[in-house]
C-alpha cells in the first residue's frame, strides 16, 4: 500500500539530514593536538554525527517511500492559533530587556490565550500581570532568580 | 543492620521542620502539575533548578522527590476524570478509571488509585531502601567500560522501549547526544559545535532545552490543532471511600503491580508505562469477571497506578546508586546533582550518605503526605483541573519565560528555548519521541567521558567493549533491547487476536 509522500515528513527527513551533515561539519573544524590523536575530542561527535546521518537517510527514505513507519496522516495546522501563540512569544523576546519581565510577559499572556480562544483581552491582561507579578516576586526574592531589570521591577 | 542504621539517620534529617515543609511544598505541588495537562514533573523540576544556587543539596532533592512522587499521584486524577493521561505513565488508567468515573464511580477510581500508589510507592521504597546498597557493593567493582556499556543499555532502553518507533527514538537519542556535545570539552579544553559563539562555550543549559521541549513545544503543538475538539471533565461521583467490595478487588492488584512495577523501573531498561500495560494485561487475565474489562472495572485502574508508582521509585535505584538516569525527570535531577558539583553514581552512597538516606527516608514522608494530600484535597485538584485552556498555556510561557531568562538575562537563552519548541512541536506532529533527547543530552557527556578512559586505559584497543565480560553482557542487552520491542508487539498481537 504506497501513497504519495507527505510534504511534512520529508521536510523534517530534510532537516535532520542537514543538521547531521552540519554537525560533521563541526566536527571536522575542531582542532585536535596530536597528543590526543588516538581518543580525543573528535571521536565522540563523529560517531554521534554519523549515527545521526545514518538514522535520518532512514528516515529521510522512509518518508519518500510512504511515509514515516506507524504515523497516519496529520490534522491541517491552525495557522490563525499558530499565528497568535507566536506573535506573543515574539513580543516577549522583543520587550523582555528593554520594558522588562512584567510587561513582557504580560503581552505575551494576552497573545497566547487570544490564540487559545479567549476574547476578553482586557481580563487577560490583568490575569497575566498578575500571573507575571507573583511569578517575579515569587522567583527573584523567594529563589534569588535574577529576572532582570524592567520598569516595574526597577520600583518594586 | 547497617542499612537500618543509615535509614535511621536518613530520618532523622527528613524530618527536621525544614525538610518536612520542601516535602511538603514538593508534594504540593506535583500533585498540582501533575493534575494539570501539558505540563509534568519534568518541567517543574528543571523550572526549580535555579534553586540549587540558593538552598543546600539535601533539602533540593527532598523538593524533586516530592514533586517526582505528588505527580504520579495527581497524573491519575486527570486520568480519570478528563481521560487524557497527564504523563504516560497513567495512559493505561484512563482506559478503565475514566469509566468507572462515566458510571459514577470517580470517587471509588481515585481512592483506589491513591491508596494503590500509597502501598505500591511503600513497597518500592522498602524495596530501594535494601537493594540500593547491594547495587552499590557490586557498582563499585565496574570500569569505565562497563559505566558505558551500561549507559547503552539506558541509551537503547529508552529510545526503544518507550517510543513508538525504534528508529525515531534513536534519531532523538542521537539529536540529544549532539545537543551534549555543545561546549568546551573537559578533557583537552577545546570549544566544540559553539559556531564561534561565546553564548555556547558552556554548552547549553538543561532547563533551557527541557523548558523548550516540554513547556512551548506542548503550547505550540496545542495550537496548531486547537479547532479539533475539548475535553470534557467528568463530576467527582461516588463516595470516596471504597466498600468491602472494592477492598477486596483492590489489595491482591495493588501488590501485583508493585512486583512488577519496581524491577521495570529498576533495571537500566527503565520507564513506567511498559509496567502498566503489564499490569492491565494480568489483572484482566486473572480477573473474575474478565468482561468487566472496558466497562470500568477497579482492578484496572488498582493495579497499573500500582505499577506505575512502584516502578517510579524502582527509577530512583539506577539513578542513585549508577548514576544512570531513566527517565526524563530523573535525568534533570542528575544535571540538579551536577550543579551541585556532587558527581553521580556508586560514590554517592559514601561521600554523600546523609543526602542520599535523607532523600531516601524523604520518600517514605512523602508518599504518606501524599495520601493524606489527595484525597481530603480532592476538590482543590478537581479546580486546578478546570483552569481553562487560553490562560492555563499563556501561564505555562509565562514560567517557561522564567525559566530560559532567569539563567542569564540573555535573548539568545529566550530564543534558543523556542527554536528548540519549534523542533519539538515538529517532533510531537511526527511522532518523534522527546526523552531520548533529554537522556542523550544529560547522560551523553558522561557516556563519552567513560568511553574515553576505557579506550584510554586499552590504550585504543576498541575490542576492550567486548572482550571484558561484563561490558560484554551488558552490550549484549542493549542489542536485545534494541530488538525486543518488534518482538513484544508480535507476542501481543497474536495474545490479542486469540483473545
Amino acid at each position: 500500500m504506497r501513497s504519495r509522500p507527505r510534504a511534512g515528513e520529508v521536510a523534517v527527513a530534510g532537516c535532520l539530514v542537514a543538521l547531521a551533515v552540519l554537525s560533521i561539519w563541526q566536527t571536522a573544524v575542531i582542532p585536535v593536538s596530536p597528543i590526543y590523536a588516538r581518543v580525543g575530542p573528535t571521536l565522540f561527535p563523529w560517531i554521534a554525527s554519523a549515527g545521526l546521518l545514518a538514522l535520518s537517510l532512514v528516515l529521510l527514505a522512509q518518508a519518500l517511500r510512504g511515509g514515516f513507519a506507524g504515523v497516519g496522516a496529520q490534522l491541517p495546522v491552525d495557522w490563525g492559533s499558530l499565528a497568535w501563540v507566536a506573535a506573543g512569544l515574539a513580543a516577549n523576546v522583543a520587550f523582555i530587556g528593554t520594558l522588562g519581565f512584567v510587561f513582557a510577559a504580560t503581552a505575551m499572556f494576552v497573545c497566547v490565550a487570544r490564540g487559545f480562544g479567549s476574547t476578553r483581552p482586557g481580563r487577560d491582561a490583568l490575569i497575566g500581570a498578575v500571573v507575571a507579578l507573583t511569578s517575579y516576586l515569587g522567583f527573584e526574592k523567594l529563589l534569588g532568580v535574577n529576572i532582570g531589570a524592567g520598569i516595574l521591577e526597577g520600583i518594586i | 543492620m547497617e542499612t537500618l542504621t543509615a535509614l535511621a539517620g536518613g530520618f532523622a534529617t527528613a524530618l527536621t521542620p525544614t525538610h518536612l515543609l520542601f516535602a511538603f511544598a514538593g508534594c504540593f505541588l506535583g500533585t498540582a502539575v501533575g493534575v494539570l495537562p501539558g505540563i509534568g514533573p519534568a518541567l517543574t523540576v528543571a523550572l526549580l533548578l535555579p534553586i540549587t544556587f540558593q538552598v543546600p543539596a539535601t533539602s533540593a532533592f527532598i523538593l524533586f522527590a516530592g514533586v517526582y512522587y505528588g505527580a504520579m499521584y495527581g497524573g491519575s486524577t486527570t486520568s480519570i476524570l478528563l481521560n487524557t493521561p497527564g504523563e504516560s505513565a497513567t495512559i493505561i488508567t484512563a482506559l478503565e478509571g475514566f469509566q468507572m468515573a462515566r458510571r459514577g464511580r470517580a470517587g471509588p477510581a481515585l481512592a483506589t488509585a491513591a491508596i494503590g500508589s500509597f502501598v505500591a510507592g511503600t513497597i518500592a521504597t522498602i524495596a530501594l531502601t535494601f537493594f540500593a546498597p547491594i547495587v552499590v557493593e557490586l557498582a563499585l567493582r565496574l570500569g569505565p567500560a562497563e559505566y558505558f556499556s551500561l549507559m547503552v543499555i539506558a541509551f537503547v532502553a529508552v529510545s526503544s522501549v518507550l517510543g513508538a518507533s525504534v528508529l525515531r527514538g534513536l534519531t532523538t537519542l542521537f539529536l540529544g547526544l549532539l545537543l551534549g556535545v555543545v561546549g568546551v570539552d573537559l578533557q583537552t579544553g577545546q570549544p566544540r559545535f559553539t559556531f564561534g559563539m561565546i553564548e555556547f562555550l558552556d554548552g547549553i543549559e538543561v532547563t533551557i532545552v527541557a523548558v523548550g521541549l516540554f513547556a512551548v513545544a506542548e503550547t505550540l503543538h496545542l495550537a496548531t490543532r486547537r479547532k479539533h475538539g475539548e475535553d470534557e471533565i467528568l463530576p467527582l461521583s461516588g463516595s470516596l471511600w471504597l466498600s468491602r467490595e472494592d477492598w477486596a478487588r483492590s489489595w491482591k492488584p495493588w501488590l501485583r503491580g508493585a512486583c512488577i512495577g519496581f524491577p521495570f523501573g529498576a533495571i537500566p531498561a527503565g520507564g513506567s508505562e511498559l509496567p502498566t500495560f503489564l499490569s492491565y494485561f494480568m489483572e484482566k487475565k486473572l480477573s473474575r469477571q474478565p468482561q468487566q474489562f472496558g466497562q470500568g472495572a477497579i482492578e484496572g485502574v488498582a493495579g497499573p497506578e500500582a505499577a506505575n508508582n512502584a516502578a517510579a521509585a524502582g527509577v530512583l535505584m539506577p539513578m542513585l546508586t549508577l548514576g544512570l538516569p531513566t527517565s526524563v525527570t530523573a535525568a534533570i535531577m542528575l544535571s540538579a546533582f551536577q550543579s551541585y558539583g556532587i558527581q553521580p553514581g556508586p560514590l554517592l552512597f559514601v561521600n554523600q550518605a546523609e543526602l542520599i538516606w535523607g532523600l531516601i527516608a524523604s520518600l517514605y514522608v512523602g508518599n504518606l503526605m501524599l495520601l493524606v494530600l489527595n484525597l481530603p484535597l480532592i476538590g482543590l485538584w478537581v479546580r486546578i483541573l478546570k483552569i481553562p485552556q487560553p490562560q492555563l498555556y499563556a501561564g505555562i510561557l509565562v514560567f517557561a519565560t522564567i525559566g530560559a531568562y532567569g539563567v542569564s538575562n540573555s535573548v539568545i537563552d529566550l530564543l534558543v528555548m523556542y527554536a528548540v519548541g519549534v523542533v519539538g512541536m515538529l517532533m510531537k506532529r511526527y511522532d518523534f519521541p522527546v526523552a531520548p533527547a533529554v537522556i542523550g543530552m544529560i547522560l551523553g557527556p558522561l557516556a563519552e567521558q567513560a568511553f574515553r578512559q576505557a579506550l584510554t586505559i586499552s590504550q585504543g584497543d576498541w575490542t576492550t567493549f567486548v572482550t571484558r565480560p561484563i561490558s560484554a553482557v551488558f552490550l549484549t542487552i542493549a542489542l536485545a533491547l534494541a530488538g525486543g520491542p518488534a518482538v513484544w508487539r508480535a507476542v501481543v498481537m497474536t495474545r490479542r487476536a486469540s483473545a
